[in-house]
């Protein structure tokens, strides 16, 4: 063997894999979009309101899962990243165990907990605080909750990272010139740990897009997003055609916010 | 904001994350026949239930070889990917390392679409190892991500000390490089093994008749909601638990390689 592939081989059989069972299936099924030589499926995702909105709809979600994650994920990370090392372990203990519990655990867990006869609504109506039961499942608000709840770890690692990379010299410095708190963290830690924000963001942002098991849950088919169109589209309508130019559009999406993210990372490094 | 208010804040946000997993463990051992909150009394009944229940065992037996089998696999394949990533040097190492996180990256409902019609074509639907192959490609990342954080803080001069003595490259692999690893591949497995555990998307298409326990989950959860799911998820956080209490003790940090 050259020396030209040092230590090359030992891939091959990975790759044999990722090649056989994932790039040629991938492939294959977005073929079926333009069987035909037609991108009539395509105009029909893009064009046809009904379908319009279920793109919007998995944006506008997306967009807020991202945001409430960021507002949560920032002072727990932070928090984390600032304590002592012990109550850090055991602040990672209950961010990482969620994080590995079943997806469906949990969002079982939030239909028991936001249901029509569900704790919250049975607490709050025993306490005389409403009359009726106030529906929180099988609308926006469901989706949402249940999403942040699987989604905020993937916030939390990062800008905790972030903050543990601030140097604490600067910190000290700020302080010995008088500065507030408040304009310590305006100052120093904020411009310092835009990139761990950043990097959570574009990785929460990227998950709720393609997002299946939690809108399929909680959203009762009554909040539709992109994944649970295209589960529909096989398993009720058998429509492969059009669920591989959904697939496309959804993959471009994707694809497209990650190659921006790493274009802005790069362009921010230099 | 005041150190207290962030504590304040961040306690409701523990709540927040952690009530989802609390509140199944009164409903698992509830006596009502359907949820009720505060339970009216205690039983055993909902575990007993999924105890002889064949369907509720077949599913969980079938994750769980499925998982075993799945976190081998991509133990095997995956560490040498990762030897591969970090150490050769070659031509379009930088794509295959692309290619090695891809399915990372590519919703699952894409690939599971994807693999569902390539295997509805092989007549793999509802194999066992049809659904090892494709949970071994979702795990296929974590194993290398954890593998190459390891093998970049690896202190190579033991390998040439080991060599230097007259030991063969063979020899080094078995008796210095892979016991040295062993946490990274602790941990590394063990991801491997929940990741497959877990997984319902894919499951979803390729299962056919066959359940495997999330699919067998979500099935009963759109039909009908008993407390044999809280049962159910309860067993669930506890193995999760006791996994992450293994990879604390014997494995490498979660938080070092998420970083």
């Amino acid at each position: 063997m050259s020396s030209r592939w040092l230590g090359a081989w030992p891939a091959i059989p990975a790759l044999l894999l990722l090649f056989v069972f994932f790039l040629y299936p991938v492939v294959r099924m977005l073929g079926f979009s333009i069987e035909g030589g037609t991108l009539d499926w395509y105009t029909k995702a893009l064009g046809e309101s009904l379908y319009l909105q279920v793109f919007w709809n998995t944006f506008e979600i997306a967009f807020w899962v991202t945001l409430i994650c960021l507002l949560l994920g920032y002072p727990l990370g932070f928090l984390l990243a600032t304590t002592t090392p012990g109550w850090a372990t055991v602040g990672f203990i209950f961010v990482l165990l969620p994080l590995w519990t079943s997806v469906l655990v949990r969002t079982y867990a939030w239909m028991v907990l936001l249901g029509r006869n569900g704790v919250f609504n049975r607490m709050m109506l025993e306490a005389g605080l409403i009359s009726d039961p106030v529906p929180m499942l099988n609308n926006f608000s469901g989706v949402l909750i249940g999403m942040v709840h699987v989604l905020l770890p993937y916030m939390v690692l990062p800008i905790y990272g972030a903050v543990r990379r601030v140097d604490p010299a600067l910190v000290s410095a700020a302080e010995g010139l008088g500065a507030s708190n408040s304009r310590i963290f305006r100052r120093v830690y904020l411009p310092l740990t835009l990139p761990g924000i950043f990097a959570g963001s574009v990785i929460v942002f990227v998950l709720s897009l393609g997002f299946f098991i939690t809108p399929a849950l909680l959203g009762g088919g009554r909040v539709v997003m992109l994944a649970v169109m295209i589960e529909q589209q096989i398993h009720q309508t058998l429509n492969w055609p059009f669920a591989a130019a959904l697939s496309a559009v959804l993959l471009v999406f994707t694809l497209a916010v990650y190659a921006a993210a790493q274009r802005f990372t790069r362009s921010a490094d230099a | 904001m005041s150190r207290r208010a962030l504590v304040v804040a961040c306690t409701a946000i523990y709540i927040f994350l952690m009530l989802p997993l609390l509140v199944v463990f009164p409903i698992s051992l509830s006596s009502a026949a359907y949820m009720q909150f505060p339970p009216p009394g205690f039983s055993w009944q909902w575990y007993e239930r999924y105890l002889d229940d064949p369907q509720w065992i077949d599913a969980t037996v079938r994750s769980l070889y499925v998982a075993v089998a799945t976190a081998i696999l991509a133990l095997a394949l995956g560490v040498p990917l990762a030897f591969s990533l970090v150490r050769g040097k070659f031509p379009g190492r930088w794509l295959v390392d692309r290619i090695a996180l891809a399915p990372l990256i590519v919703p699952t409902i894409i690939v599971s679409v994807a693999v569902y019609g390539l295997f509805a074509k092989l007549k793999l639907i509802g194999e066992w190892y049809g659904l090892v192959i494709a949970h071994t490609v979702l795990a296929l990342p974590f194993v290398v991500l954890v593998m190459s954080a390891g093998l970049r803080d690896f202190d190579r001069a033991l390998e040439q000390a080991a060599e230097g003595l007259g030991a063969s490259r063979a020899r080094t692999l078995l008796k210095i490089t892979l016991p040295l690893l062993r946490p990274s591949l602790v941990s590394a497995g063990l991801l491997a093994f929940i990741s497959s555990f877990d997984e319902l998307v894919v499951a979803l298409f390729l299962a056919g008749p066959n359940m495997t326990l999330p699919k067998k989950m979500f099935d009963n959860i759109l039909m009908e909601i008993d407390p044999t799911i809280a049962a159910v998820s309860v067993m669930q956080i506890l193995l999760v638990s006791v996994v992450l209490i293994l990879i604390g003790r014997f494995g490498r940090g979660l938080s070092n390689s998420a970083r």
